[in-house]
């Protein structure tokens, strides 16, 4: 197998028997981008000068005998999102075009210092706002099983590049699905941690009380291992939770055994069960009910549940998340950092501003600070953002009811497989139904997981694993349970099969 | 009778405002705490540092940086609370205030809104003896904003400049605003309540430590609003809220112009316009800034990034017994050290001088005596000098050692008086300056003998007017012997010695 298709475990595996340098694995993949990111846009941002000087910096560390992790030498593609020290960051806005940060945010100095070599950074709907990555100021991103078709988003850039094989894994962030759906629609594994296990100190906050980073990976124990690397405490973030990283890698490798014996399955009737089945695609459904079907198979307990709250989840979601935005995207201001129009001597201050916002943001980035900045008004303040708050507190008692009864929930990660390019962007809220399936867990700050579960009409479709907090071990028990045994039915790995249909280098 | 400003602003005589209408007043005080580091980064809040310098990614607000409460800020407020007598809420939210202005670097302020961390407090104040309860409404945290600094213009002010820059130092520094309520029943000592509350206040800061509390550093800053109503109203009238008001007398003047000005507006039917005003500290007058009624909607909203303080009941109950003597606790104290009565209290308390007569008491002179030489002599060269006592350039030590020269019979009150002008010369310690211009008191020296002598001798129609019964004339020699020692001798050493050679 070509090492741009292996897994992240392999790979380690590999430079630290030296078999494999630092050097050769990030070439490849450099190699690999730039024979494939014209096409997919997966990157906003590489520099291989960087990369391979990195790279041989950790083959060096090896070679003179130091104690390296078990991520020292790995490449790695950090979604736009992330601040990084020296490189440029954007999340994806003309607004912050040429700004190179001071700093390095939590997630990416941790990935430093575990030895990871920085590929580069991946291309997003703009702040993080959207379903499909078209709303990327600068190029549209593509799905690498068809790139006629949206690789998901927001994090679609980080998607296509770990689909691609242009990265072995990724990081992501998930406000309302921006890690599990992309992950979902390119065959990938996506986790959206417990809000608050991964430190959000230098993410590009979009909803601040929504927003947590987490891995996208080609299988769930690499997906595992990356979560391990950026979770824990933080003292920079006054929401990080001070309490251990459950053992992840763990959970994914007792999970793979296939052993579910006394494990309590729900599946949540509103995300797609009897009488909530408008908008979700046959095939979805019908590979959603084949992993359920394999949990029953190895032990699991399976029995519907009901969520009544969660259909409320979407116009809570977009009045809550908007709000947020409408005031962390006021810092963009033309005054401290990235762009600034007008500023000519002839125009007043606000007028700087106005110009500056008017052009440095697009128009899904605008429609969300309107809506947020009406949902905040004096008068409006209660009807909006209060009840969508109350609305909030109702779908964390209807998850805990739910875990009353059961260990985790499961559903469909998107009603659908991946959608063609331009087919919604002229219809948001169709684009926003693409989260319908990932909101509710966004919401109540819980730990989600998609894993893939097969192909309908030839794309991936992912199975979500929803649990308690802090209780992210279960997602990776689970996720690697159905993995493990599709994968062994199947003889191969899902993605494997992306790599036959599409031959490097060439769209399908 | 009216009177108009150079700006054409009509003005009522402030005695006459008070034959119609009737003052509200309000005060909201923000206070930089003294904190170490800002309040939600580890940046220093030195005052004076060369511009951008105390700053990092979180107070520049650069995207993806996160705040993080300030633990030392969080307590000093609590403690402003509880000197109050704040109620201390057991849950307390930061909020975000949002508004576009270069000096805040986030769009927003994190401040606080409907979840503050102290409410329901009161201060008492003393204005002529008389007790003026003021209600606080609240104390919240919050942080301060940077500082605009627009460069072209004749003024530092923004009309005329070619640009502007902004220093971010002072952005995060922590700051507590303290709202009282609508202060009424003030009448015509509505500016003097006003100028008490932040005088007591400032002390009772400065008591606590948790600020150096100089207005002229913007350390404590005021916002002062006033309404007037028409005499037997039942409602208050609009208010204006006067901001930049950087000194105590400031305080009462700002009130005093609002008075005025607002009683001309009522008087000629108009009606007042509830604004912001801007204080002038030249002219002492007040002029319109943006109006109230076209105001910003803040869409305040609870701040995500930063989790609820929640100050539970033990803390809060060892914070309260930890509180030091607040001012008013010491005043009575003293006073009763003392032995001085409340009105004589009083004028030490309004002579702005309890701490320099304490501090001279401390230093070893008697009350009677710190308190004498505080409230006269050198009052009276604050005065002249037009200076607070404490600017004077002598220190309590020094009163106290003067006290002790005259005490002694070293010096008398005039030579004493002379001696101060020396310590104010800055000659030195007032012992030394009574050795150096030879000021101490002449003892029986031949050099008195010879005086006293001389005057005998060049007054025989005197010396016969006492011999023949008439005692008092020798008053007379007396001043002549004082003349001839240039104030030097000791009076009644004087006339004794006059009193053994004449009678």
């Amino acid at each position: 197998m070509e090492l741009t298709n292996e897994d992240a475990a392999e790979l380690g595996r590999r430079l630290a028997a030296g078999e494999l340098s630092s050097v050769e694995l990030t070439r490849a993949h450099l190699d690999r981008i730039a024979a494939r990111d014209d096409v997919l846009g997966a990157f906003l941002h590489v520099d291989a000068e960087a990369a391979l000087a990195r790279a041989a910096e950790v083959d060096a560390a090896r070679a003179a005998g130091e104690e390296l992790g078990p991520l020292a030498g790995l490449p790695v593609a950090l979604k736009d999102v992330v601040v990084t020290e020296g490189v440029p960051t954007t999340s994806g806005s003309r607004i912050l075009e040429g700004w190179r940060p001071p700093y390095d945010a939590t997630v990416a100095a941790r990935l430093k210092d575990a030895g990871t070599v920085l590929l580069g950074k991946t291309n997003m709907d703009e702040f993080a706002m959207g379903s499909s990555t078209e709303n990327s100021a600068y190029r549209t991103a593509r799905n690498p099983w068809d790139p006629d078709r949206v690789p998901g988003g927001s994090s679609g850039g980080s998607s296509a590049a770990v689909a691609g094989g242009l990265a072995p894994w990724a990081l992501g962030t998930d406000t309302g699905g921006s890690i599990r759906q992309p992950a979902a629609v390119t065959g990938l594994v996506g986790h959206k941690p417990t809000y608050g296990s991964v430190s959000r100190y230098g993410l590009i906050a979009f909803s601040s009380s929504l927003d947590q980073a987490g891995p996208m990976a080609r299988t769930v124990l690499d997906a595992a291992v990356l979560h391990e690397a950026i979770g824990g405490h933080d003292r920079r973030d006054s929401t990080s939770i001070d309490a251990p990283v459950p053992p992840l890698a763990q959970a994914a490798t007792e999970g793979a055994r296939g052993e579910l014996s006394g494990l309590r399955v729900g599946i949540v009737r509103e995300l797609g069960g009897a009488g909530h089945t408008d908008g979700y695609e046959d095939g979805v459904l019908a590979r959603v009910r084949e992993a359920v079907a394999l949990l029953e198979g190895m032990g699991a307990e399976v029995r519907e549940v009901s969520c009544p709250s969660f259909d409320l989840a979407l116009a809570a979601y977009y009045l809550i998340a908007p709000s947020e935005a409408s005031s962390n995207l006021a810092r963009f201001d033309g005054v401290r950092h990235g762009l600034r129009v007008g500023d000519d001597g002839s125009r007043d201050l606000d007028t700087v501003m106005s110009l500056t916002r008017e052009e440095g943001f697009g128009p899904e980035v605008k429609r969300r600070i309107i809506l947020g900045t009406y949902a905040l008004s004096a008068g409006y303040y209660e009807a909006y953002y209060g009840q969508a708050q109350k609305v909030r507190t109702l779908i964390g008692r209807d998850f805990s009811a739910a875990f009353a009864d059961v260990d985790v929930l499961v559903s469909p990660t998107s009603p659908t497989v991946a959608w063609p390019i331009g087919a919604r962007v002229d219809d948001p809220l169709a684009m926003y139904a693409a989260d319908l399936c990932t909101l509710p867990a966004s919401l109540a700050g819980l730990p989600a997981i998609s894993v893939p579960c097969g192909l309908s009409e030839g794309l991936p479709v992912g199975f979500q694993v929803m649990a308690p907090a802090l209780a992210d071990d279960r997602c990776y028990r689970v996720a690697a349970a159905v993995e493990a045994a599709l994968d062994a039915a199947r003889g191969h790995r899902l993605l494997d099969e992306l790599a036959q249909r599409a031959p490097s280098g060439a769209p399908a | 009778m009216t009177a108009s400003t150079h700006t054409g602003e009509r003005l009522v005589d402030f005695g006459e405002v008070l034959t119609r209408y009737e003052p509200v007043i309000g005060l909201e005080t923000h206070v930089e705490l003294g904190t170490a580091s800002k309040m939600f980064c580890g940046c220093a809040t030195t005052f004076g540092a060369e511009p951008n310098t105390q700053t990092c990614p979180v107070c520049l607000g650069l995207p993806g940086s996160l705040p993080v409460s300030n633990a030392a800020a969080i307590e000093a407020t609590i403690r402003i609370g509880l000197a109050l007598g704040c109620r201390i809420a057991p849950w307390s939210r930061f909020a975000r205030k949002n508004y576009f202005y270069p000096d805040i670097p986030k769009g927003y302020q994190t401040s606080q809104y409907d979840e503050p961390l102290c409410t329901a407090g009161h201060l008492d104040v003393e204005v002529d003896g008389e007790t003026y309860r003021v209600e606080i409404e609240r104390v919240h945290l919050e942080e301060d904003t940077g500082k605009n600094l627009h460069v072209g213009g004749a003024t530092g002010r923004i009309h005329g400049a070619s640009h502007s820059l902004v220093d971010y130092n002072r952005a995060g520094i922590p700051l507590v605003e303290i709202v009282t309520r609508p202060i009424p029943g003030t009448g015509a000592r509505a500016p003097e309540v006003a100028r008490a509350y932040v005088t007591e206040l400032r002390d009772i800061l400065l008591a606590l430590g948790v600020s150096e509390v100089r207005m002229e550093q913007g350390n404590l800053r005021c916002d002062v609003n006033t309404s007037l109503a028409p005499i037997g109203s039942l409602e208050w009238g609009l208010r204006t809220e006067t901001k930049n008001v950087n000194s105590l007398r400031s305080v009462e003047r700002a009130v005093r112009y609002e008075m005025r000005r607002q009683a001309a507006v009522l008087d000629a039917g108009g009606r007042v316009v509830q604004e912001t005003r801007h204080f002038h500290e030249d002219t002492g007058t007040t002029s319109p800034g943006r109006s109230k009624e076209e105001a910003t909607d803040y869409r305040y909203f609870p701040e995500p990034d930063l989790v609820p303080v929640a100050p539970d009941a033990p803390w809060v109950e060892r914070l309260a017994a930890e509180l030091p003597e607040l001012p008013a606790a010491r005043r009575a104290r003293l006073r009763e050290e003392w032995g001085l009565s409340a009105t004589e209290m009083a004028w030490i308390v309004n002579a702005g001088a309890v701490d320099l007569v304490a501090d001279t008491v401390a230093a070893g002179a008697t009350p009677a005596d710190a308190r004498k030489w505080w409230l006269g002599e050198l009052a009276r060269r604050a005065n002249d000098a037009g200076v607070e006592l404490a600017q004077l350039p002598v220190t309590p030590r020094q009163v106290a050692e003067l006290t002790g020269l005259v005490a002694a019979g070293t010096v008398n009150d005039q030579l004493a008086r002379q001696a101060l002008d020396g310590v104010l010369a800055g000659e030195g310690d007032p012992a030394q300056v009574v050795e150096a211009r030879g000021l101490a008191v002449m003892g029986e020296s031949d050099e008195l003998v010879a005086a006293v002598e001389a005057a005998i001798a060049g007054a025989p129609d005197v010396v016969a007017k006492v011999r023949g019964g008439k005692v008092a004339a020798l008053g007379a020699l007396v001043g002549q012997v004082m003349k001839a020692t240039r104030g030097k001798a000791d009076a009644p050493t004087v006339r004794r010695m006059l009193e053994e050679r004449v009678l």
